[in-house]
C-alpha cells in the first residue's frame, strides 16, 4: 500500500510536484506579502504626503505645545484651569468633564433602563404600553435630535434670572443659567462622619462575605444579611453622633445680585447632555434588561416558588444571577456607545475632551497631534472599560466542567 | 355524567372585554392601584399632546419653506433634476416589485403614498393654527413631480409583470440608475443644460438619504472582507483586519468623520481634491464597516464546522464553500443584527454637521437661526424632523422583520 492511487486508478507519480500557482503553501505566502505591501504602501504614502503638507503648511508635529498658554476658557471644569495655564491642563479638565458625564450617565442609564425594562414586563397593560412607546420613540430617533430637543427647545427656552421657576421654598430654581437644587454639603465635623461610612461600607462588605462562606461550608444559618446590614447602618449612626449630629448643613440657593449663588448648579449644557444620553441609552438598555429577564425558563421561575422561596429570593437567587449572564455583555457594549457618545457634547457648547482639542485645532493649527491625543484616550477609555466588564462578565458566567 | 364531561372538555370561553380589563388592568391589588393613578395621567398627557399638535404649536418654521427640508439650497430652477432622479429610481422600485413582489411591495407600495400624500395635500397654510401640512411654498410643479412619481411606481410595476422584461434588466438598471441620478444631480462643469450644482448647495432630506443608502451599500463589501479577514489564517490579513475593526469601533463616530474631513487631505498628495460629502460618506462607511464585520463575523462562528467539511468533502473549492454554504447561512442568522446596525447609521448620519454639511438636521437648525423668531420655535422644528427619522426607522425595521420570515429566521 504505498503507492497512492489517483482518481483514475494510476499510480501516482511522487516525482512529480504541484506546480507552484496551485501550492497552498505559496499561495499563502504571495498573498500574505501582497497584502502587507498594500498597506505598508499605503501608509507610507500617506506619511510621505503628510510630511510634506506639513512642510508647506508649517504645521507643528511636537507635543511641546502641551505647556504652552492654550489661551480659551473653559465654561464648566471640575479642576483648576485657567486660559493661561497649557494646552495639557484644558486636555485634562476636558478628560474630566467626559468622564463626569459618562460616569453618572451610566449610572443614571442603568437605572432608568431596568425600571423601564421592568414597566414592559409588568402585567399593567397600560404600563407595559407606555413603556414600549418609550422604547420606541428613544430607540428610533437619533440621539442628536433628542440632544437638540432637550438642550435648545427645553433648557435653553427656560426664563431668565428674574422670573426663574421656583419650586417650592428654594429647593428647585430652574433658568436660563441652569438648574440650581438644595445639596446637603458637608460640614467641618462631617469627615467623622464620611470616614464612619466608608468605615462602614468595608465593614459590612467584609462581614457579608465572611459569613456567607461560613454558612456556605458548615451549612449553619449566619444572619449574613442581617448583620452586615447592621454594620451597614450602625457604623455610620455612631459616626453621626460622634460627629455631633450636625455632618451635612442644608445649602440653599438664594439670590445675590442678578445671579443665584450657592447650592448645587448644573449648567443647561451639562443638564442636556446628561438627560438626553440617559434617555436614549435607558431605551436600548430596556431591551436588553428585558431580553435577559425573558430568556430565563419559566420552569426555573416554577420549580423556585414549588420549593418555597419567597418573591424575593425568587428574584435574587433564581432570575437574577441567571439573567445577568444574559445581560451583562450587550450591557458593556451599551455602557461603551454611551461613553462614546458623550462627544457629541460639542455640539451643544459641553466642553468635554473632544470639544476641547476641537478648540485647539482651530486655534493654532496642530490638528495632528492634537487628534491623536483624542484618538488614544477614546481607545484607551474604551478598552479599560470593556477589560473591567469582560472580567467581570467571566466571574458571573457559568462554570461548567 | 356526560354533561360534567362536556363541561370538562368545552374550551375556555372567548375573553370578552370586561375579562380583559380584569385580566390586564385589575388583576392584583397593586396594579388596581397603578391602573387607577395612570388612567387619568395618560389622558391628560395624550389631551395636552393632541392640543399641542394642533392648537398650541406654531408650524411656520416648518412649513413655510417645506423644500428646503428636502433638498437644502438646491437651486429651484434646477430642482427638476432632483426630481427626476427620484422618479426614476421609484419607477425602477415599481418594476422590481412587479418581477419579485414579496418585502418590495410594501416598501414600493409605501413610498408610492408618501408622494401622493404631499402631491394631492390641499391644505393652504394661513393664520389658521389648525394645519397639519402645508405646501403653500411648494409651487404647483413641484406637485405634478410628485404625482407623477407616485405614478411611476406602478407604471413600474406594470413593466416589471411583462414576459419580455428579464430579471437581469432590472438588475442592471440599479447598477446604473443611481450613477446617472447622481450625475444628474450634480451636473457637469459649465454645461448650458446642466450647469454643476456644488454639493455645498446639497441638503436636507437628499443628503440624508444619499449618505445612508451609500453607506449601507459601501459597508457590506467592506464589511464582509474585514470580517473574512479577521477570520482569515493568514496573520498578516487577521492582523490589519484586526486592528481596523477594534480601532474603528473604539472611537466616536464624531472623530472618524472629522479625521476624514480634516486630517486626509493632509494624508494626500495635494492635488487630490475630495468632495466633502465623499469624505463624509467615506467616515460613515467606514465606521458601519467596522461594525457590520463585527456582525458578520458572528454569524461565521454560528456556522456549524460539518457543513465546511461536508462541502470539501463534495469537493467544493475554498471559495465555493465560502459563497454558497457559508456566507448564505451566516448572513442568514446575524440578519437582524446588521439591519439594527443600518438603521443606527441611518440615524448617525445626522453628525455630518460638524464637518459643516446641511443634511436633515442641519437644515432644521440653519432654519431656527435664519429668524430670530424662530428660536422660540425650535421644539416644533426638532419634533418634526424627529417624526421623520421615526418614519424611516420604523419602515427599515418593517422591512428587517419582513425579510426575517421570507428567509425563515429563527425568532427565539
Amino acid at each position: 500500500m504505498a503507492e497512492t492511487l489517483s482518481a483514475d486508478n494510476q499510480p501516482h507519480d511522487q516525482t512529480r510536484s504541484i506546480p507552484f500557482y496551485r501550492d497552498e503553501r505559496v499561495l499563502r505566502n504571495i498573498a500574505q506579502a501582497v497584502s502587507a505591501i498594500a498597506v505598508f504602501g499605503l501608509v507610507y504614502f500617506a506619511i510621505i504626503n503628510f510630511f510634506r503638507a506639513a512642510d508647506a503648511r508649517g504645521l507643528s508635529l511636537g507635543f511641546g505645545f502641551l505647556d504652552e498658554a492654550a489661551g480659551f476658557p473653559i465654561s464648566e471644569s471640575h479642576i483648576e484651569y485657567d486660559p493661561s495655564m497649557g494646552f495639557g491642563r484644558a486636555f485634562l479638565a476636558g478628560l474630566v468633564n467626559t468622564l463626569m458625564v459618562s460616569g453618572t450617565g451610566v449610572i443614571a442609564a442603568t437605572i432608568l433602563g431596568t425600571i423601564v425594562a421592568l414597566a414592559r414586563l409588568s402585567s399593567n397593560w397600560i404600563l407595559q404600553k407606555l413603556a414600549l412607546v418609550y422604547v420606541e420613540f428613544h430607540r428610533n430617533i437619533p440621539l442628536l435630535v433628542l440632544l437638540y430637543l432637550w438642550y435648545f427647545a427645553v433648557f435653553q427656552q427656560f426664563p431668565n434670572v428674574r422670573d426663574s421657576i421656583i419650586i417650592g421654598d428654594n429647593l428647585i430654581i430652574l433658568n436660563q443659567r441652569g438648574l440650581y437644587l438644595t445639596w446637603p454639603r458637608l460640614t467641618e465635623t462631617g469627615n467623622i462622619f464620611a470616614i464612619s461610612v466608608m468605615v462602614g461600607v468595608i465593614a459590612a462588605l467584609i462581614a457579608f462575605y465572611r459569613l456567607r462562606k461560613t454558612r456556605e461550608i458548615s451549612g449553619k444559618e449566619t444572619y449574613y444579611g442581617r448583620i452586615s446590614l447592621m454594620i451597614l447602618l450602625g457604623v455610620p449612626l455612631i459616626g453621626w453622633f460622634l460627629g455631633g449630629g450636625s455632618a451635612f448643613s442644608v445649602d440653599v440657593p438664594t439670590i445675590v445680585g442678578f445671579n443665584y449663588q450657592d447650592g448645587l448648579r448644573v449648567t443647561p449644557e451639562f443638564a442636556g447632555l446628561f438627560i438626553g444620553l440617559v434617555m436614549y441609552t435607558a431605551g436600548f438598555i430596556a431591551e436588553v434588561v428585558r431580553a435577559g429577564i425573558q430568556a430565563v425558563d419559566r420552569g426555573q421561575l416554577e420549580a423556585a416558588q414549588a420549593v418555597g422561596l419567597s418573591y424575593f429570593q425568587v428574584l435574587s437567587l433564581i432570575i437574577l444571577p441567571q439573567a445577568l449572564r444574559i445581560i451583562i455583555p450587550p450591557m458593556i457594549s451599551q455602557y461603551l456607545n454611551l461613553t462614546k457618545n458623550s462627544s457629541l457634547a460639542l455640539f451643544i457648547g459641553f466642553q468635554d475632551v473632544f470639544g476641547v482639542s476641537k478648540i485647539a485645532i482651530n486655534n493654532a493649527g496642530r490638528a495632528v497631534p492634537v487628534f491623536a491625543m483624542v484618538m488614544v484616550t477614546y481607545l484607551s477609555l474604551s478598552l479599560i472599560t470593556s477589560l473591567i466588564l469582560n472580567l467581570y462578565n467571566r466571574r458571573i458566567q457559568l462554570v461548567t466542567r | 355524567m356526560t354533561e360534567t364531561t362536556q363541561e370538562f372538555i368545552r374550551p375556555p370561553s372567548p375573553p370578552g372585554p370586561i375579562k380583559w380589563v380584569r385580566d390586564n388592568l385589575f388583576n392584583t391589588w397593586f396594579n388596581s392601584i397603578l391602573t387607577i393613578i395612570l388612567i387619568p395621567l395618560v389622558g391628560y398627557a395624550i389631551f395636552a399632546l393632541v392640543k399641542w399638535v394642533f392648537i398650541s404649536a406654531d408650524w411656520t418654521p416648518v412649513f413655510s419653506a417645506p423644500l428646503l427640508f428636502v433638498v437644502g439650497q438646491y437651486p429651484r430652477p434646477e430642482i427638476w433634476r432632483v426630481f427626476i432622479s427620484l422618479a426614476g429610481i421609484m419607477f425602477l422600485l415599481g418594476a422590481s416589485w412587479g418581477r419579485w413582489g414579496g418585502l418590495l411591495r410594501p416598501i414600493a407600495i409605501s413610498g408610492a403614498a408618501l408622494f401622493a400624500f404631499f402631491a394631492l395635500l390641499p391644505v393652504q397654510h394661513n393664520d389658521l393654527s389648525l394645519v397639519l401640512f402645508s405646501i403653500s411654498s411648494f409651487e404647483f410643479t413641484v406637485r405634478i413631480y410628485l404625482g407623477v412619481t407616485a405614478a411611476l411606481v406602478f407604471a413600474g410595476y406594470w413593466l416589471g409583470r411583462l414576459e419580455a422584461v428579464k430579471k437581469w434588466h432590472i438588475v442592471a438598471a440599479w447598477g446604473i440608475l443611481p450613477m446617472i441620478a447622481i450625475l444628474l444631480t450634480s451636473g457637469f462643469g459649465d454645461s448650458e443644460l446642466l450647469p454643476a450644482v456644488t454639493t455645498t448647495a446639497w441638503g436636507g432630506l437628499l443628503v440624508t438619504i444619499l449618505l445612508a443608502a451609500g453607506g449601507i451599500l459601501l459597508s457590506i463589501p467592506i464589511g464582509l472582507f474585514l470580517a473574512l479577514g479577521r477570520r482569515s489564517t493568514l496573520p498578516v490579513l487577521k492582523v490589519f483586519s484586526t486592528i481596523m475593526i477594534e480601532g474603528i469601533r473604539g472611537v466616536p463616530l464624531v472623530t472618524i468623520l472629522f479625521m476624514f474631513s480634516f486630517i486626509l487631505t493632509l494624508l494626500l498628495p495635494p492635488e487630490a481634491r475630495i468632495d466633502r460629502i465623499v469624505r463624509a460618506l467615506m467616515a460613515v462607511t467606514f465606521f458601519s464597516a467596522a461594525y457590520t464585520a463585527e456582525n458578520i463575523r458572528g454569524g461565521l462562528q454560528a456556522v456549524h464546522p460539518g457543513q465546511i467539511e461536508a462541502a470539501k468533502a463534495v469537493g467544493m473549492s475554498g471559495v465555493q464553500t465560502m459563497v454558497f454554504i457559508v456566507l448564505p447561512q451566516a448572513i442568514r442568522a446575524v440578519l437582524p443584527a446588521i439591519v439594527g446596525q443600518f438603521i443606527a447609521l441611518f440615524k448617525d448620519t445626522t453628525l455630518v454637521v460638524i464637518v459643516g454639511i446641511n443634511d436633515l438636521l442641519g437644515i432644521g437648525r440653519a432654519i431656527v437661526n435664519s429668524e430670530p423668531a424662530f428660536l422660540q420655535l425650535q421644539l416644533e422644528v426638532y419634533i418634526f424632523i424627529a417624526v421623520i427619522y421615526m418614519i424611516f426607522s420604523y419602515l427599515m425595521s418593517m422591512a428587517s422583520r419582513r425579510l426575517e420570515t421570507t428567509m425563515g429566521v429563527q425568532n427565539n
